[in-house]
């Protein structure tokens, strides 16, 4: 494996404009369509019926409607790996669609479309109630395990400046958490549980990679001492971890690319949107690691010096 | 630094390896026709019901009752006693009293195919029908019959309460545990009357059409207090009483959330799954080979002890640890972890390789490189452990140990839905506690061990130079 001899402090403008390029553009693809809510966490009713033949999907929304006294929107799905098709209603609230009133609108609709061998394949209902509060509740557990992070890196490396050290590696974090959530916004994905689980994983696996880092730098610090530059320290213990930072990404990376492919082929969605947003997750992690932070606490180690 | 035997190294392999038959095989030992399992194999694993299809539903009371605990135990012993009498056996019922929620979640029973869902849910929260009848004839299907079908003594809305109690009921000497039963103004007169003419005889207990229990009247009651007594445990009087309160409950339950999932829609993604995870494993393994050699030799065997241990933690080979549900985000925790499982390695080869070409020999390069490699490992895995405690107490049933140690920071909040992302932190948390055990003690026992054979002998196997 070849050495590594990067000026990545000297580089780190590059960095900077980079990353906040792409949050830009996250932005910009936020205010233009907006971000959905699934309805795990909105509320509403999703129902999916599977089918064969051909299905006239505005009688059958009709016939639904009928049923249950609301508007619905309908939408068509086929899965390739089965050759199912898929119609799935979409309610926007969970009212009056009990368990009791769905067995009803199954039993109607297989009546009506008894040509099209309609089965139930997945219900999902949620109150809006229940939902809004695991919304809360996620997002409670990210930001106090985003604490934990600054707590515990604090601590650790208390001997490189403690808090330079915990601040500096929990901004590299919420830049990844920014990366994961764009992959949501930019792939009109509805933010769910699994977009909770990646963030709250690529929390713990970004921090594990600024560890590393930091880790060398207060050893080289206790072998060159003080008399070495912030910055030459800085570039020196990130050229010497380089190689592990990539392995260990293209290790991780790799099993979640398996992951996806497979999943898309099999059409598994609710995989999908798990390891691909973990990917980006991933690489924008190692990527903040090797880039971002340890950048950040040099130019407040800087700054500490120079007061 | 201790030198580690020649053998040490056959050793781990065969452990590992004897490790992984029981593991997939498991141990079953048959007494005629009987076959009782001893050791859990992968056939044991209780899969989510993302992959086998089936019902996950939250109940409540409806908008503007208030229960009170022993409603909401009343009302989940209904639920507890509906699921055994629907013939659905494994099934996870919590209840988070701090919401007054019931969160039910069973899987499609393996050989039904007409299974009505929504039925299922509807008869769930309904209201119990709770009946005191004369006699105790059951039919072969064990529903009431005969006199037992006609002749009904007391209905639910004539009791006032039941409770379990500890006493010495009946002029007996010793304690025993018993419900005492209090009835309402509606129920005295009739009880009264049926107990001084049923004296010796049974008067059974119902839910629904299940039977709960047959006490047999000893004198005649007329005060409207009875004591039913048995050779009851303490928990066994307390479900008795439950069931009799649930029969009392003044409302019907209602379901504002529920999931289900038909069983064909899970299966094909277990399988993919499966392939995503034996392929992710061999991706990982060529990668460490072709850049680390001999510890990437020892990396491989390392992960391949790591997966096999992950999956006997899910199917309960250790008898301690009860079995755990593995979902879809589970399987792919396990994957996570495969990936993730070799940085330990990595960190330890890079390290090793660094000090080797300081010009340190072999043996001390290998014990430098895993000295130095250590706390930066250990800081990372400590990370690792916050966020999947977190997973699981944030996504986890209420009574789960991490659910309770963060109840404090969430119990705003309630239990949440989503029972699937908590079998992902539990594969991510045993993942990293399990490469603390493979990919640092035993790659370091193994290499250096291995590392002792004359043909090891080689700087180059380590990324050094001859």
């Amino acid at each position: 494996m070849k050495k590594w001899n990067i000026d990545f402090f000297g580089h780190r403008k590059i960095y900077f404009s980079l990353s906040l390029a792409l949050i830009a553009a996250m932005l910009i693809c936020l205010v233009l369509f907006g971000v959905s809510l699934d309805i795990q966490f909105k509320g509403g009713a999703l129902l999916t019926y599977s089918y064969t033949g051909d299905l006239d999907t505005s009688a059958f929304r009709a016939a639904a409607e009928e049923v249950l006294g609301q508007s619905i929107s309908v939408q068509e799905s086929t899965d390739i790996a089965t050759g199912t098709y898929n119609v799935i209603l979409s309610l926007p609230t969970s009212e009056g669609i009990d368990a009791d009133r769905q067995a009803e609108l199954a039993e109607a609709l297989s009546g009506q479309f008894s040509a099209n061998e309609i089965q139930t394949s997945s219900i999902s209902v949620v109150n809006p109630t229940i939902g809004g509060e695991f919304l809360a509740k996620c997002l409670v557990a990210i930001a106090f395990a985003a604490l934990l992070m600054v707590l515990y890196v604090s601590f650790r490396f208390r001997k490189i400046g403690g808090w330079s050290a915990g601040v500096t590696a929990v901004i590299a974090l919420f830049h990844d958490l920014l990366m994961v959530f764009a992959v949501f916004v930019i792939g009109r994905i509805a933010l769910n549980a699994n977009f909770i689980a990646v963030c709250l994983t690529i929390l713990g696996y970004s921090l594990n990679d600024t560890i590393v880092i930091y880790d060398r730098i207060r050893e080289n610090r206790r072998i060159y001492g003080t008399a070495m530059p912030v910055e030459e320290l800085v570039n020196l213990s990130l050229n010497q971890s380089m190689t592990r930072s990539l392995l260990t990404s293209i290790t991780t990376v790799s099993a979640m690319v398996v992951v996806s492919i497979i999943a898309l082929l099999y059409n598994v969605d609710t995989i999908l949107s798990f390891s691909f947003p973990m990917i980006i997750g991933m690489v924008s992690g190692c990527y903040s690691s090797v880039c971002i932070a340890p950048a950040l606490w040099t130019m407040w180690q800087k700054k500490k010096m120079a007061a | 630094m201790k030198k580690v035997g020649k053998p040490v190294f056959f050793l781990i392999v065969l452990l590992i390896a004897a490790m992984g038959y029981l593991t997939v095989a498991g141990v079953s030992v048959v007494y005629g026709d009987s076959t009782n399992r001893v050791i859990k194999g992968i056939d044991d694993v209780r899969w989510g019901i993302d992959i086998r299809g089936g019902v996950d539903v939250t109940f409540s009371p409806p908008e503007g009752v208030t229960a009170t605990e022993e409603e909401m135990n009343a009302a989940e012993s209904i639920i507890q006693v509906r699921l055994i009498s629907q013939n659905i056996t494994d099934s996870e019922v919590y209840t988070d009293h701090d919401k007054n929620r019931i969160i039910v979640r069973f899987p499609w029973k393996a050989d039904e195919t007409e299974f009505n869902p929504e039925q299922a849910i509807a008869e769930l929260g309904a209201m119990a029908n709770l009946t005191f009848r004369e006699g105790a004839n059951v039919d072969l299907e064990g529903k009431p019959t005969g006199d037992t079908l006609e002749k009904v003594v007391l209905e639910g809305r004539d009791i006032e309460s039941a409770t379990a109690v500890y006493s010495t009921a009946n002029n007996s000497s010793t304690p025993t545990y018993g419900v005492e039963l209090k009835l309402k103004e509606s129920g005295k007169e009739k009880f009264a009357e049926a107990t001084e003419r049923l004296i010796g005889q049974p008067i059974s207990i119902w839910m629904d059409d299940t039977l709960i229990s047959a006490p047999t009247v000893e004198s005649k009651i007329s005060d409207g207090v009875a004591q039913i007594t048995g050779n009851f445990t303490a928990e066994e009087a307390t479900r008795l009483a439950n069931q009799i309160n649930a029969g009392a409950l003044p409302f019907a339950l209602v379901t504002e959330n529920y999931n289900t999932i038909s069983p064909t829609l899970g299966a094909g993604a277990k399988d993919a799954m499966m392939l995503a995870g034996a392929i992710a494993f061999a991706v990982v393994a060529v990668i460490m080979l072709a850049c680390y050699r001999l510890p990437g030799f020892v990396a491989i065997i390392a992960l391949a002890g790591q997966v096999i241990l992950m999956i006997a933690s899910i199917t309960g080979f250790f008898s301690v640890f009860p079995s755990f549900t593995l979902t879809l985000p589970g399987i792919a925790g396990i994957i996570l972890a495969i990936g993730f499982g070799v940085d330990a390695n990595i960190i330890t080869a890079e390290r090793i390789k660094e000090e080797l070409a300081n010009g340190r020999s072999i043996d001390s390069a290998i014990d430098a490189g895993f000295k130095r490699a250590f706390s930066a490992i250990l800081d990372g895995n400590v990370t690792v452990i916050i966020v999947a405690i977190i997973l699981m107490g944030s996504f986890g049933p209420p009574d789960s140990l991490f659910a309770r140690i963060l109840s404090p920071l969430f119990m705003m909040f309630g239990t949440s839905a989503a029972g699937t992302i908590y079998s992902f932190g539990y594969t991510l948390l045993i993942g990293v506690i399990l490469n603390l055990l493979m990919g640092v003690l035993a790659s370091r026992l193994m290499l250096k061990s291995i590392s002792r054979q004359s043909w090891a002998r080689n700087a180059a196997l380590y990324g050094g130079k001859n």
